[in-house]
């Protein structure tokens, strides 16, 4: 641009209104998600081999080797069994570290200041970074069960309950992870969370067995874990069988989403953690 | 305001009563009031601490303000936080890149934060990248640049937005003097070109050589504001170092002028600033005593700022 044409530019700055700024607020998301789905495949092996790693580890030893002499479960192998709840453990991992090591990295190398300093809303910014962390989350997710798929043969009983419950799911933990990282003032407090909640929720959720084997109280104490919830759902839309009905799941995920979402936006819009 | 000022009606950046509290109790600004005209060169000097940083940093929507409100061209930071960031483009002080990026991602994404569409992002990224001497290192990953290069790169992402109102914040700090040379050619062609700039820095030759007007901030107070030659003109003495041949015997005395010598060939003059020095070299010569060279002793803007902010410490202290 030559100095007149860039006065002209600056005599007639665009006002964001409407259509405009919906357009503008549209190339912003794609711009966050994009970056963050780079990451991801950039460092491909810190993101998509581990998991991919553990969960083959998973399947031999519990699907094979142990699975082998537990029998069937709800007229499914063993193996059959646990691998909607390994493939939704793997993204439900995946979901919460990658958000929590992209944001708290942003905050640590302080380049979230390009986000600050930039005119988009907050809904923007999040919706970006959750769109990040979910993908990754499929991605596993589909490694997963692709490997699951060498050890055993599935077939989907119910398609749209299994995607929606992945994407509900992953959306759920992506905001959690979200919220850990903007608390987060060093690289302890984001792997906290994960080892001492989101580790116990998620073996204790129902990966590997039905909570109907345990008798009270810990049944109706397993009902409190929301993990349970993404778990049987996703179960059920691959297996046909879950320990809790569908339709409490969704109500359960659905208000997680919105909870974590409004907890998220609001702490964005404060600046919590991100300025002083 | 200052008397230099470009004529717009609409201020580029008004200034209103703004303080900063932190959580520490730390009062980092005391209620600074500030204007600056559309297409101005603005430096805002302030010892370390003053509270630069964080009045940029309320602008620039990176610190909550306490109380009070900044409204750049018109909008004010308290209602249309975006409104405001859609203005400006900041250079800060840190680097504050993702080191694992390239120079042309950086700034193809910022485009992308304000809206502004790949197919347009991609031209102008190239653009800046070549104007700045960096398009070279375009495509390899950040860390990888030099310290110079990296301000350089902080300064094409900022013009990403092609903004209304650039804010510099030590952008040349560090930097050696060709590529801060190169640097001065280019914001300043920017703002030839309409663009406003506020520049805060520590080399204080560069803000009298770029800035008309200037405003110095200290113990978060506004200390002076006002046109950078009607600054100048308030110093009345100014010092030379001279280096001269013949200075054998006694030190020579000359009406007005104090000598000190500090070798056998240098010697310190200190004069009114309305002395003549055509009568220093006449007196020094009809002493037996040549001078070969001359230079200030230091700067003049630098003499002000430290008399200035000497002021306000010994004010703030009584």
């Amino acid at each position: 641009m030559n100095d007149s044409s860039r006065n002209a530019a600056i005599a007639t700055a665009p006002t964001f209104r409407g259509a405009t700024r919906l357009r503008a607020n549209a190339v912003a998301l794609a711009t966050i998600t994009r970056r963050e789905v780079r990451r991801v495949l950039r460092i491909w092996t810190q993101t998509l081999v581990p998991p991919a790693i553990t969960m083959m580890l998973y399947f031999v030893i519990f699907g094979k080797i142990i699975g082998s002499r537990v029998g069937s479960m709800q007229g499914f192998t063993y193996m059959q069994y646990i691998v909607p709840g390994l493939v939704m453990m793997s993204i439900i991992n995946n979901c919460y570290s990658n958000i929590t090591s992209s944001f708290f990295g942003s905050k640590f190398g302080r380049y979230v200041e390009e986000l600050l300093a930039s005119p988009m809303p907050s809904w923007v910014v999040l919706t970006g970074y959750v769109a990040g962390a979910v993908l990754r989350g499929l991605l596993v997710g589909i490694i997963v069960l692709g490997i699951a798929l060498f050890f055993t043969s599935l077939h989907v009983a119910h398609p749209l309950v299994a995607i929606t419950t992945v994407i509900l799911g992953a959306t759920i933990f992506a905001l959690a992870g979200f919220i850990n990282a903007m608390f987060a003032k060093r690289f302890d407090d984001i792997a906290i969370v994960p080892t001492f909640v989101l580790a116990p929720l998620t073996y204790l959720g129902g990966v590997f067995y039905s909570v109907n084997m345990l008798g009270t109280p810990w049944r109706e104490i397993s009902l409190a874990n929301p993990i349970l919830y993404m778990v049987n759902a996703f179960r059920f839309g691959i297996l046909g069988v879950a320990d809790v009905s569908v339709w409490v799941a969704y109500v359960v995920m659905l208000a997680f989403v919105l909870g974590l979402g409004a907890f998220a936006l609001w702490l964005l819009h404060k600046g919590v953690g991100l300025r002083s | 305001m200052s008397d230099a000022t470009p004529s717009s009606a609409l201020p580029a950046l008004e200034v209103e009563t703004l303080r900063k509290t932190y959580s520490n109790g730390v009062q980092a600004l005391k209620g600074v009031s500030l204007k600056v005209a559309q297409g101005d060169f603005f430096a805002l000097l302030g010892p370390n601490g003053a509270g630069k940083s964080t009045l940029i940093g309320i602008l620039s929507s990176l610190v909550n303000p306490t109380s009070g409100d900044a409204r750049v061209f018109g909008i004010s930071v308290n209602r249309d936080r975006g409104g405001v960031m859609r203005q400006i483009g900041l250079v800060p002080q840190e680097i504050n890149f993702n080191q694992f990026e390239t120079p042309f991602e950086i700034c193809v994404n910022v485009a992308g934060f304000y809206g502004i569409p790949r197919e347009l992002a991609k031209p102008r990224a190239e653009k800046y990248l070549r104007e700045l001497r960096i398009w070279d290192k375009a495509h390899q990953p950040t860390r990888m640049m030099s310290g110079g290069m990296k301000r350089r790169l902080m300064i094409a992402r900022a013009m990403m937005n092609e903004p209304r109102l650039l804010i510099l914040d030590e952008p040349t700090a560090g930097v050696d003097i060709e590529i801060r040379r190169s640097m001065w050619q280019f914001i300043s062609g920017i703002n030839r070109a309409g663009t406003t700039v506020i520049l805060t820095t520590h080399y204080l030759e560069e803000a009298e050589q770029l800035c008309r007007n200037i405003a110095i901030i200290d113990h978060g107070e506004i200390v002076e504001d006002t046109s950078m030659r009607r600054l100048l003109s308030k110093l009345d003495v100014q010092s030379f170092v001279l280096d001269v041949t013949g200075l054998d015997g006694k030190l020579p005395e000359l009406d007005g002028v104090k000598l000190t010598r500090i070798d056998g060939q240098t010697l310190e003059a200190e004069m009114p600033s309305t002395h003549n020095l055509n009568a220093l070299f006449a007196g020094l010569t009809a002493q037996g005593i040549t001078v070969t060279s001359m230079r200030n002793k230091t700067n003049r803007l630098e003499e002000l700022f430290v008399r200035l902010v000497d002021r306000n410490d010994h004010g703030a202290a009584a």
